[in-house]
């Protein structure tokens, strides 16, 4: 178990170190300096500035001056906003973004859950294709139309929800429902499809000729197998809120990471769009080497030892 | 009541030579797969709509007398009328021609990123897969890391630094796009390298690549073509994203995902502009995500229910 915790966390700090590199690179290779503006700057000021942040020395410095600060958890300035450092942004943004992920994880999870339960229990039945038709759905429409829809429907025409902003748990019900609706008919298909291959196994027939209730099997023996895969796909989900959370945040003026995020790409602000790439990099990878670990816990029979990925 | 003649209880003549006859026509794999994907009727559904859709995306910009780019700023933000099918933008452009022009676009972009994750997946894939040892752990090690990298995060930097554009955008998108293909191809290939019919091709002399191209790769076709088809909605899914945050085509071209996302700004007071793009970017990821859970059915038999 060590070794294998041990030889995922070695490659995922490989993976971490192409991306600061890549991104470092990309970076310099954006068009313009970042001083370039509308308003040329006198030459002793642009040189002041380069010299301030490091920008007159060799790239090789550079180079190994950002990975040195991103040790240090120093995710550098932002050059549009004199003063503000990226820290400063993840510090304020990450919070409010990280409350209305774990919102929309939790709808996600729970509602999506129980839609595929009931669409397998009741196979071939109207619950099934009612719950499948709601999935599809939910997949086929793009996260922002999807909230601009609910922002419209919901809270500009009925009244029932704030329109914007970031004030109560009221205001947080509307994005967190528009972000967790492809993850939650993503979960509901995958556990529909584990738990009917589930409920066809001998054990369950099994449990039924001990004469078990219908709840009995459901809670005790079907879904505790079913939910396997659902766990292998927390990973991919937490990428998927996350990156939903740049178009949501904008969608509901919420003042979370995302929406400095967008607002940085808007403005070209290459520091801010470098330092929250490299900041969110960092937070999906351990995300996900969280979910494999925790599935080599739940699941004796994945053996863990062999360092297999589960195809 | 109705007479039975007696020559109905003459016993039947049994002939054993015609116990051994195939009564049905033998059916190739490929014809299995269209009849029992001819009987998943949402799959159909979906065909239907994606023929409908492409033949519009071609013939439809030449239905209107309207120019995709074309500003009219006397009617500006009209709704549909005979005039106008699907009403103008806030340039008095035609939606119409606009939708189905956009349609050409992100169809494109869909399908060219698909295509081209299908080229370097396959080769990828088909090469680790069938060298196998030091070749393959190397070659899956790198798309390991690759794999580990944020897709979105990594596209919107690329495009970013790249500028918008058509050829970007595919760019960005295929760059780490083709792993999922690779890996899926690597897994076939592995299971089917040992197969008889391969070592028969090698003791007859067939070069490697014969063998893959000739042997291996049609014998995965299955796979690879629902990865494929699934693969184009999410392309179309990525574009429309971009676009929201201004990272799409750049004007006066129109892909849905730029319609959309301006739109999305407009809803309160001119809805069409949202309806028409959103609601084809939506039959478009239905239709190609339902053709190929049909496709992935029809192909596996054992998923049957």
């Amino acid at each position: 178990m060590l070794k294998y915790v041990g030889r995922r966390l070695l490659s995922m700090l490989l993976s971490l170190f192409l991306i600061i590199t890549a991104t470092f690179f990309l970076m310099r290779a954006a068009p313009g300096g970042p001083f370039s503006g509308e308003k040329k700057l006198p030459p002793e000021i642009e040189k002041n500035l380069n010299e301030y942040y490091g920008l007159d020395r060799p790239w090789y410095n550079q180079y190994f001056d950002y990975l040195v600060s991103i040790a240090k958890w120093d995710f550098g300035p932002s050059f549009k906003y004199k003063g503000q450092t990226v820290n400063d942004l993840i510090n304020e943004g990450f919070p409010v973004s990280f409350f209305l992920g774990m919102e929309s994880l939790l709808l996600a999870v729970s509602i999506g859950i129980l839609l595929g339960v009931i669409a397998a229990l009741n196979h071939n039945k109207w619950q099934d294709y009612g719950a499948m038709i709601f999935a599809v759905l939910g997949i086929s429409v793009p996260s922002f139309i999807m909230a601009s829809l609910l922002q419209y429907v919901l809270a500009i025409k009925l009244g029932w929800f704030p329109v914007a902003r970031w004030e109560s748990l009221q205001h947080t019900v509307l994005p967190a429902l528009a972000l967790a609706a492809t993850p939650m008919a993503f979960i509901a298909r995958l556990t529909r499809s584990s738990m009917l291959e589930v409920l066809s196994n001998d054990y369950i027939r099994t449990a039924k000729a001990k004469g078990l209730s219908r709840g009995q099997i459901t809670v005790k023996h079907a879904i505790r197998n079913a939910l396997l895969p659902v766990v292998t796909y927390l990973g991919p989900l937490s990428a998927a809120i996350l990156t939903g959370s740049f178009v949501i945040e904008k969608i509901f003026g919420i003042p979370g990471l995302g929406s400095h995020f967008v607002l940085s790409i808007s403005n070209r602000d290459y520091t801010v769009i470098m330092g929250v790439t490299v900041f969110y990099s960092i937070i999906l990878l351990s995300a996900v080497l969280l979910v494999d670990i925790v599935y080599g816990l739940i699941d004796p029979r994945i053996k863990l030892a062999g360092g297999k990925k589960g195809e | 009541m109705q007479q039975i003649p007696k020559e109905m209880f003459q016993p039947a003549s049994v002939d054993l030579s015609e116990a051994e006859k195939i009564s049905k026509p033998s059916l190739s794999y490929w014809k299995d797969v269209s009849i029992r994907f001819r009987k998943n009727k949402l799959a159909m559904f979906g065909l239907v709509l994606l023929v409908i859709l492409v033949f519009m995306a071609i013939f439809g910009p030449y239905m209107t007398k309207y120019d995709y780019a074309t500003n009219d700023l006397m009617s500006t933000n009209q709704p549909p009328s005979a005039k106008h099918w699907f009403g103008t933008d806030e340039l008095g452009r035609d939606v119409f021609a606009r939708t189905w022009y956009g349609a050409r676009i992100s169809l494109f972009i869909g399908l060219a990123a698909a295509l081209i994750d299908l080229f370097i997946g396959v080769l990828w894939g088909g090469i680790a897969g069938f060298r196998g040892g030091k070749t393959d752990e190397v070659m899956m090690r790198i798309a390991d890391i690759l794999w580990a990298v944020p897709y979105l995060l990594l596209v919107i930097l690329l495009m970013v630094i790249l500028g918008q554009g058509l050829g970007t955008m595919i760019l960005a998108m295929t760059i780490t796009g083709w792993i999922n293909m690779a890996r899926i191809v690597r897994g076939q290939v592995l299971q089917l390298k040992n197969q008889e019919y391969v070592l028969a091709a090698q003791t007859l002399g067939a070069s490697t690549s014969r063998i893959m191209f000739k042997h291996l790769i049609p014998n995965a076709m299955g796979p690879i073509l629902v990865t494929l088809t699934l693969t184009i909605p999410s392309a179309i899914f990525t574009e429309a994203f971009l676009s929201y945050l201004g990272l799409g085509v750049p004007q006066p071209l129109a892909s849905w995902g730029t319609m959309a996302s301006e739109g999305v700004q407009a809803l309160q007071y001119y809805p069409w502009r949202l309806f028409f793009p959103a609601t084809f970017i939506c039959l478009t990821i239905f239709a190609f995500n339902v053709v190929g859970d049909g496709l992935r059915d029809a192909l596996d038999p054992r998923l049957r229910k």
